[in-house]
């Protein structure tokens, strides 16, 4: 296990001959300080638990209102998909379709990508179909899953609703928080390098 | 550590997805090399990256214009309608005391966008005249730009929110404006104007100081 590996800065490209890290350091590029690698602690358990957390989260986020407006004896209730459709409808289809990627379909594919990906590598196997391809495609995903962008979203919203009627939270904000926790644990948790390697094992 | 060659100067090439890093023997002929580990087409650098880089900044510089002077919102209370701009949403809140409000929505919507496509404008000038200038600091710029960018979609959610809440029995509604198109835009072209811009460019006219 203490054989060398080439890797490149991604920053600028400068070589290096790197062996196996520590667990729990991180090693920097000398030139340009960015991350080259970093040796997680239990990297893939950590990640496949955040991953199921995170799935049952946003299950519960998606099934349940997260925000009512009530004046006087009117209430109503908005789900996540409620405004895409809303938007949709008032010929905001561009908008609507980013609203549900980066909300909706991106986090999901995320979730059950991973979940797809490492609970095979958990038990020791490869998983079917493509994983490199997967990985890769999960891996350009990433930045456009912003449900942390979204979650500050809702709290603007409940500021500017206040002074026009009740907001009352719903159940779903705060599995909303909750997920973003657990999709920020995900991909804090996971270390990239591992998986490639593991994926290429049987190859 | 050895003193400082690059994958580029070793005929080496690492892939931009995965990270492997291969001999760059295929690119002396015309053929894509694949990498053998994850599948994605490899390249020294990304390809391109400053044309398309320019003509995405340029596109985002371009939107900016109609995503801020163009109504995002449009009440509609009682038969009266009140259209309000990113702008006008800001002051609002200003004047009625929700300056933490305001300062969220300032930075998210008008601030990080523009300080975003300057820093990518810069970057480009610099790597096209190839400066010498603080490769780490400009690096670290670029480190910016790829994460602030995401916080900008806050003003696009809060309209999907609005919208979708306030219809209440024809007492009022929210509409979304044609500027929330545009801001979605902008939000969208830098996202992938930063993507496309590859951060080795900088070190690269530093190289060939050396030889």
């Amino acid at each position: 296990m203490k054989a060398l590996t080439t890797i490149a800065c991604h920053e600028c490209d400068l070589l290096y001959e790197l062996s196996a890290l520590p667990e729990g350091s991180v090693a920097t590029c000398s030139r340009c300080g960015a991350v080259l690698q970093r040796h997680k602690r239990d990297s893939l358990d950590r990640t496949l638990s955040w991953t199921i957390a995170g799935l049952i989260l946003f299950v519960v986020a998606n099934a349940f209102p997260f925000l009512a407006l009530k004046s006087g004896s009117l209430v109503r209730e908005t789900t996540l998909i409620t405004g895409v459709v809303e938007l949709y409808k008032q010929d905001m289809q561009s908008v609507a379709v980013l609203v549900f990627l980066t909300t909706i379909l991106f986090p999901v594919v995320q979730l059950t990508g991973m979940l797809y990906l490492l609970l095979p590598l958990k038990i020791e196997r490869l998983p079917w179909w493509k994983p490199a391809l997967v990985f890769r495609l999960l891996r350009s995903l990433q930045p456009w899953g912003m449900m942390e962008v979204f979650m500050i979203g809702i709290l603007v919203s409940m500021v500017k609703l206040a002074k026009m009627a009740k907001v009352i939270p719903g159940i779903a904000i705060y599995s909303f928080a909750v997920l973003i926790i657990a999709l920020a644990a995900a991909a804090a948790s996971l270390d990239p390098h591992l998986v490639w390697d593991r994926l290429e094992i049987d190859r | 550590m050895e003193g400082f060659a690059t994958a580029l100067e070793k005929s080496l090439v690492s892939c931009h997805s995965c990270h492997l890093v291969c001999r760059a023997t295929a690119f002396h002929g015309k053929g894509e090399m694949i990498c053998p580990r994850c599948g994605s087409v490899l390249h020294q650098r990304k390809p391109r990256s400053l044309s398309r880089t320019w003509a995405l900044v340029m596109a985002a510089f371009i939107f900016y214009i109609p995503a801020n002077v163009l109504p995002i919102t449009t009440v509609i209370s009682l038969g009266h309608a009140q259209s309000d701009t990113i702008m006008s949403g800001v002051i609002y809140f200003i004047l009625t005391g929700m300056w933490p409000i305001a300062l969220i929505i300032f930075i998210a919507s008008i601030f990080v966008p523009l300080v975003k496509l300057f820093i990518l404008t810069f970057l480009l000038v610099s790597v096209q005249r190839k400066w010498q200038w603080r490769p780490k600091d400009r690096t670290r710029l670029y480190r910016i730009t790829e994460v602030i960018g995401r916080w900008s979609m806050t003003d696009i959610y809060v309209v999907t929110i609005l919208v979708a809440l306030v219809k209440l029995g024809g007492f009022a509604t929210i509409e979304a404006g044609p500027g929330a198109i545009f801001f979605a835009a902008v939000v969208v072209t830098t996202m992938f104007a930063a993507m496309s811009f590859d951060p080795r460019l900088i070190w690269d006219s530093l190289e060939t100081q050396y030889e």
